[in-house]
């Protein structure tokens, strides 16, 4: 299975060990994995800033790296579904419908699949799972608190598989947490607000690390937690599936 | 409250300013959220139900002007007059010439948000009519002098220690008293004296039946009714996107609409209007303002699906965390984001901005209208149209090019990460709002590339 790795550009920048630990844990899972050297960044702040007309350049960068894989893995929801949803251009248009349809989240793509069933570690933690909404509400990858439905978590039924995990419970369990891309910025007192309020859920319930899918969310939160001196950390969950324990 | 600022996220510094505020506000609004979960959880059917609804919904506004035609002609012959109303100011003209026709000066009205959005008082006001609004949100925030915060509870910024402040002043209550049951009764007897001496009211419209030419009215206090059936004219205005096809799709949108509004199973009075009782006139506006402009919107049309039951308010993170008045609109929260832009792009073109496009409003929808979908596509056509900040346009070009050049993008990385210098959200500098409330993550020794060419490479 030939897997092409896409590591979103500030993942690339601030938080290399999450690329590592998501590299190797595809290859421990029996994956053939590259990395394309050209890749930048998929354009999503572009997009959702209104800019998807700036954005064909990247578009057009992406679909040139990625084409000819059968799989693409990203350690991220969101820039997973701006790729799955907004990858549009007029020039490579049946290879991406392909990378449209073969583009996954990293633990969706290890339950739907790699249909992984067992996982080789041990983080002895209280650790908070935060949902990043548009892995959750726009991949699905958890089930959503506002619907009449059967509850499911793909990165639940994953962080289960580690040993020793003690996972919380929160009172809002997937509130978002205000990142929002340009959002946290444009919208700084709101999203700083969300912020503060979706870490003092973790932290009132003793967590000791938060968890989640998306960095740009957990970087946001890390952000706050180190401005209030507090000792709860952040860590991707590819950090934990990967098994290393900080 | 600051209705003069027109920018959502200058509104929201200033709500921001009294943090446990905020907190309450946030508080009080996910209550209502988890009880409307509790009502609809409760159903086993409810997913089904918003299927139902959206469907009903979209063939309505796919065969509109026929059900509009159906309507008018069944209301008419039940004995209704009808009015059609191109736009705010005709509907004001429409309401003020009823009453001059009949020498009113003065009338009750129940929650409407179709006259706030024509500013119907206002007009009133300024032609010498004194308007009462009956339901208690709504007289509280006129007593107020504000506009309405909420569509459904217009004055859930107010606390009941602040509304006994109000009343005292303006209706005699007691210095000092904030039980709500107190301030309720007195509330309702300052209103009965105004409902016995009307002789005109003016009603909202809920749901509008084609088949039928009656209208149905949901309300919890019942003040709708108290107004309707002691006046002699009764006028009721609506949008034309209220109409329903027939009397059996009501089960559908009533059993969806209180739980999601409020999580009660059924609003208290849905009172059912059809002829008018002797010696009664009852009149029906019907307000176009822009919609049939709006509908001929592919991409955005479907939002005029809404039943105005502001569940997705309750849920939004931020509309809690800002306030409804930080949307500067009659309708505000995440439906208020993507009508206002119908009417005026140019005034409202923050609003689809005021959004993480976290997607909680398009779930709880019960017409399942894709709300997040179309505040992202709303971002899309104002910053096409050129509506951006310069700097930001200039910035995000930039951002755009760098980042579709892989040898650029690899040299900025490496040269102090300068390519985040062009991502807004990580600026590395201290006058950006990121710092403001957040640390910067430290960079690493190296970038994953670099790790990578050195260790796979
Ligand atoms: S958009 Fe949907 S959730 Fe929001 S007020 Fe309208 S019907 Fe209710």
């Amino acid at each position: 299975m030939r897997v092409a790795l896409f590591i979103p550009c500030y993942v690339d920048q601030f938080y290399p060990n999450v690329a590592i630990a998501t590299l190797e844990l595809l290859e421990k899972h029996g994956c053939t994995v590259t990395y394309p050297l050209k890749q930048t960044c998929c354009g999503q702040p572009m997009a959702n800033s209104g800019y998807e007309h700036e954005a064909e350049g990247c578009s057009m960068l992406f679909a040139e790296n990625f084409a000819g894989y059968d799989y693409i893995v990203c350690p991220s929801g969101s820039c997973t579904l701006h790729i799955k949803h907004h990858l549009h251009t007029e020039k490579n248009a049946p290879e991406e419908a392909h990378i449209r349809k073969t583009v996954y989240e990293l633990c969706e793509f290890m339950v739907d699949v790699l249909k992984v069933d067992t996982i080789n570690a041990s983080f002895p933690h209280k650790v908070g799972m935060h949902q990043s909404c548009h892995g959750q509400r726009g991949l699905h990858l958890s089930q959503m608190s506002e619907l009449n439905a059967e509850p499911y978590s793909k990165p639940g039924s994953l962080l289960a598989m580690v040993k020793d995990v003690e996972l919380i419970q929160l009172d809002r369990i997937d509130e978002c947490c205000g990142f929002g891309g340009t959002f946290c910025v444009a919208e700084e007192a709101v999203s700083g607000k969300m912020g503060k309020d979706r870490v003092a859920d973790h932290v009132r319930h003793e967590a000791e690390y938060i968890t989640g899918a998306d960095m740009s969310c957990l970087m946001h939160m890390e952000g706050i937690l180190k401005r209030q001196n507090s000792n709860t950390k952040v860590i991707h969950i590819a950090e934990i599936l990967n098994g290393i324990d900080n | 409250m600051n209705s003069t600022i027109t920018n959502h996220a200058d509104a929201a510094i200033q709500f921001n300013l009294d943090e446990p505020r905020v907190d309450w506000h946030d508080k009080t609004l996910w209550f209502i959220r988890e009880k409307r979960d509790l009502a609809s959880h409760a159903i086993p059917e409810w997913e089904q139900l918003r299927e139902y609804a959206s469907q009903i919904k979209n063939n309505v506004l796919s065969n509109l002007s026929q059900y509009l035609q159906e309507f008018e002609k069944n209301a008419i012959a039940n004995g209704v007059i009808v009015h059609w109303a191109a736009d705010a100011a005709e509907h004001n003209q429409i309401v003020h010439s009823i009453l001059k026709k009949h020498q009113i000066d003065r009338m009750v009205k129940s929650k409407s948000m179709l006259t706030e959005e024509c500013g119907l008082n206002e007009y009133l006001e300024h032609n010498g009519i004194e308007v009462i609004d009956t339901d208690l949100g709504e007289r509280i925030v006129q007593l107020a002098k504000e506009p309405p915060s909420h569509i459904v509870l217009p004055c859930i910024h107010w606390k009941k220690e602040e509304i006994g402040e109000l009343f005292h002043k303006h209706l005699g209550t007691d210095k000092g008293a904030s039980d709500p049951k107190y301030l309720t009764a007195a509330a309702r007897e300052h209103l009965r004296e105004t409902f016995l001496t009307r002789r005109a009211a003016l009603t909202g419209v809920n749901f509008a039946v084609a088949e039928t030419g009656e209208f149905v009215v949901s309300t919890n206090e019942g003040n709708a009714d108290m107004g309707a059936h002691l006046a002699d004219i009764h006028i009721a205005c609506m949008g034309i996107e209220k109409i329903i096809p027939q009397q059996q799709h009501l089960g559908v949108f009533l059993r969806l609409l209180a739980r999601s509004a409020t999580g009660q199973p059924i609003t208290t009075y849905s009172s059912h209007f059809k002829k008018p009782q002797p010696h009664q006139e009852v009149h029906i506006v019907l307000v176009d303002n822009g919609r049939s402009v709006h509908l001929g919107k592919e991409d955005f049309r479907n939002s005029l699906k809404c039943i105005r039951c502001a569940a997705c308010m309750n849920t939004c993170p931020v509309y809690r965390r800002s306030g409804g008045h930080s949307y500067h609109n009659a309708v505000a929260g995440p439906i208020g984001s993507i009508l206002t832009p119908n009417f005026d792009m140019r005034a409202n073109k923050d609003l689809p901005f005021a959004s993480t496009l976290c997607g909680s409003c398009s779930n709880v929808c019960p017409v399942k209208i894709d709300i997040h979908d179309q505040l992202y596509k709303w971002r899309q056509v104002l910053m096409k149209e050129g509506l951006g900040p310069t700097t930001k346009n200039a910035s995000m070009k930039m951002m755009g090019w760098v980042l579709s050049k892989p040898s650029l993008y690899n040299i900025s990385g490496k040269a102090a990460r300068l390519v985040l210098k062009y991502s807004p959200f990580v600026v590395s500098n201290k006058l950006n709002p990121w710092y403001k409330q957040r640390e910067m993550p430290a960079p690493p020794k190296e970038s994953f590339k670099e790790w990578y060419k050195k260790n796979r490479g």
